[in-house]
């Protein structure tokens, strides 16, 4: 069958059983409003301003809160041993990321459509056009690291401690994403000109590119045995 | 025309120890194999070589002449039942199988699946979360899954761990039905006498090594003694 059907049925089907339970969601949600919240209040506020704040406080919130979500991506397929019958199905392994990696950056992003709101009103960012930028670098980020999240998280379902490996394996990684989109955000909201952008945005677009790539590579080895 | 499944000269390790030495197995369409050995022997090594969910370390897995690792479209040939059910626990029974048909690219989806669950005698069920089911429904339904798309070639890893026996007797009739339709079975089991009466060839694993491959013989109580002796040797 074509590898685009087999992963749009696998990305559906965990998008299904996400919206049928949505604890996942509703954990990682709960969890960015918490971060938030936990910065804006125990800030100095005499000596740091919530603006300064705010670009990293957004991309933190976002790159914590996925790891909530890219930890479920295969820890539904542990119970009763539901991997093996999609690995056993004719379906080629790249297909088998693309369609769980689809499925957590959908999750991811919901999760941003959630924390991103309350960003804004935590840290009195200026409602203007330019948060649609903002929205844009949230999107240009989580496909990156979605990508190595879906493999570390398929390669860390089969041991005992899946649920503290994971962060410890993506946070390394996720420090190049957050930083390049944080730095973009920055220039964003300051309504820097786009040849001071520029740079971030290539970054950004150069790591999504080289981790989707490597990702697509690495995960027939890492769901082989 | 190529042997439905051949495997040659499997050899896998677990760093080391070696839990396949050199395993070749063929198997035609219509033949039901029991693979039996004790605690240890590589049994379910070799079947999850078989279903290519372990890469041998040396040696190939062809179904129908096309490698199982190398070739994903040759598993369209190939049903997995073990005594995990493979399905999910959020979804229905109706939409696991569902799942399944599309991971196999089936037409014809709705027709299948209702005759999947009603041979399954799930249809009552259909719409109902699998979280509620018992072991023996699991089992009705990951063998629905497992046959949905026809395998040529059903591969069992101890399908009947954890039953109970009328749920025990509901799978071999599902199983000896499969049989008639002439899929082939490859049954890796502890207990001979789960499918002796099917069977048309037993295959003996002993330390990673086949030690016996021979036809069923007529007796099951004679063939437990000479069992008892060859994993004894």
């Amino acid at each position: 069958m074509s590898a685009v059907r087999a992963a749009w049925a696998i990305a559906r089907k965990d998008l299904r059983i996400e919206w049928r339970s949505r604890t996942a969601l509703l954990t990682a949600s709960l969890f960015a409003i918490l971060v938030q919240l936990v910065i804006v209040f125990g800030r100095d506020g005499g000596t740091v301003s919530l603006t300064m704040l705010a670009p990293s406080v957004l991309w933190i919130t976002i790159a914590l809160s996925s790891l909530v979500a890219l930890n479920r991506a295969f820890l539904l397929e542990r119970e009763h041993g539901a991997l093996e019958g999609i690995l056993v199905a004719p379906v080629n392994r790249s297909a088998i990321f693309w369609g769980k990696w689809f499925a957590n950056l959908v999750f991811v992003l919901a999760v941003i459509a959630i924390a991103f709101p309350l960003w804004v009103l935590f840290f009195n960012v200026e409602p203007s056009t330019t948060l649609f930028g903002v929205l844009g670098l949230g999107v240009l980020g989580a496909i990156g690291f979605t990508a190595v999240g879906t493999v570390f998280s398929a390669m860390t379902v089969r041991t005992r401690f899946a649920e503290l490996l994971l962060p410890v394996l993506m946070l390394p990684f996720m420090l190049p994403p957050v930083f390049f989109a944080a730095q973009a955000t920055l220039r964003v909201l300051s309504n820097r000109p786009m040849e001071e952008l520029w740079g971030w945005l290539r970054l950004l677009a150069l790591f999504d590119v080289v981790f989707l790539v490597l990702a697509t590579l690495l995960f027939p080895a890492v769901v082989d045995e | 025309m190529p042997p439905l499944l051949h495997a040659t000269t499997l050899v896998r390790r677990f760093g080391p120890v070696t839990a396949l030495a050199g395993v070749s197995l063929t198997v035609e369409p219509g033949e039901v194999v029991l693979v039996l050995g004790p605690n240890g022997a590589g049994k379910s090594t070799l079947l999850r070589c078989l279903t290519g969910l372990a890469r041998p370390l040396r040696g190939t897995v062809q179904l129908a002449g096309r490698d199982v690792h190398a070739d994903p479209a040759a598993r369209a040939s190939l049903g997995y039942l073990s005594h995990n059910a493979l399905v999910y626990e959020d979804l229905t029974s109706r939409e696991n199988l569902r799942f399944a048909a599309a991971l196999h690219g089936l037409h014809d989806v709705e027709t299948r699946v209702d005759a999947a669950l009603a041979s399954a005698r799930l249809t009552e069920r259909a719409d109902s979360l699998v979280r509620g089911f018992s072991r023996g429904m699991l089992q009705r339904l990951a063998l629905a899954r497992a046959t949905l798309h026809h395998p040529a070639l059903l591969l069992l890893d101890e399908p009947f761990t954890g039953l109970d026996v009328p749920a025990a007797g509901v799978l071999r009739a599902g199983l000896k039905a499969e049989r008639e339709t002439g899929t082939a079975i490859v049954c890796v089991t502890h207990d001979p006498g789960e499918l002796w009466d099917v069977a048309t060839r037993v295959v003996i694993l002993v330390g990673g090594r086949v030690v016996h491959d021979g036809p069923r013989p007529e007796s099951l109580e004679d063939f437990r003694a000479s069992y008892a002796t060859a994993v004894a040797a």
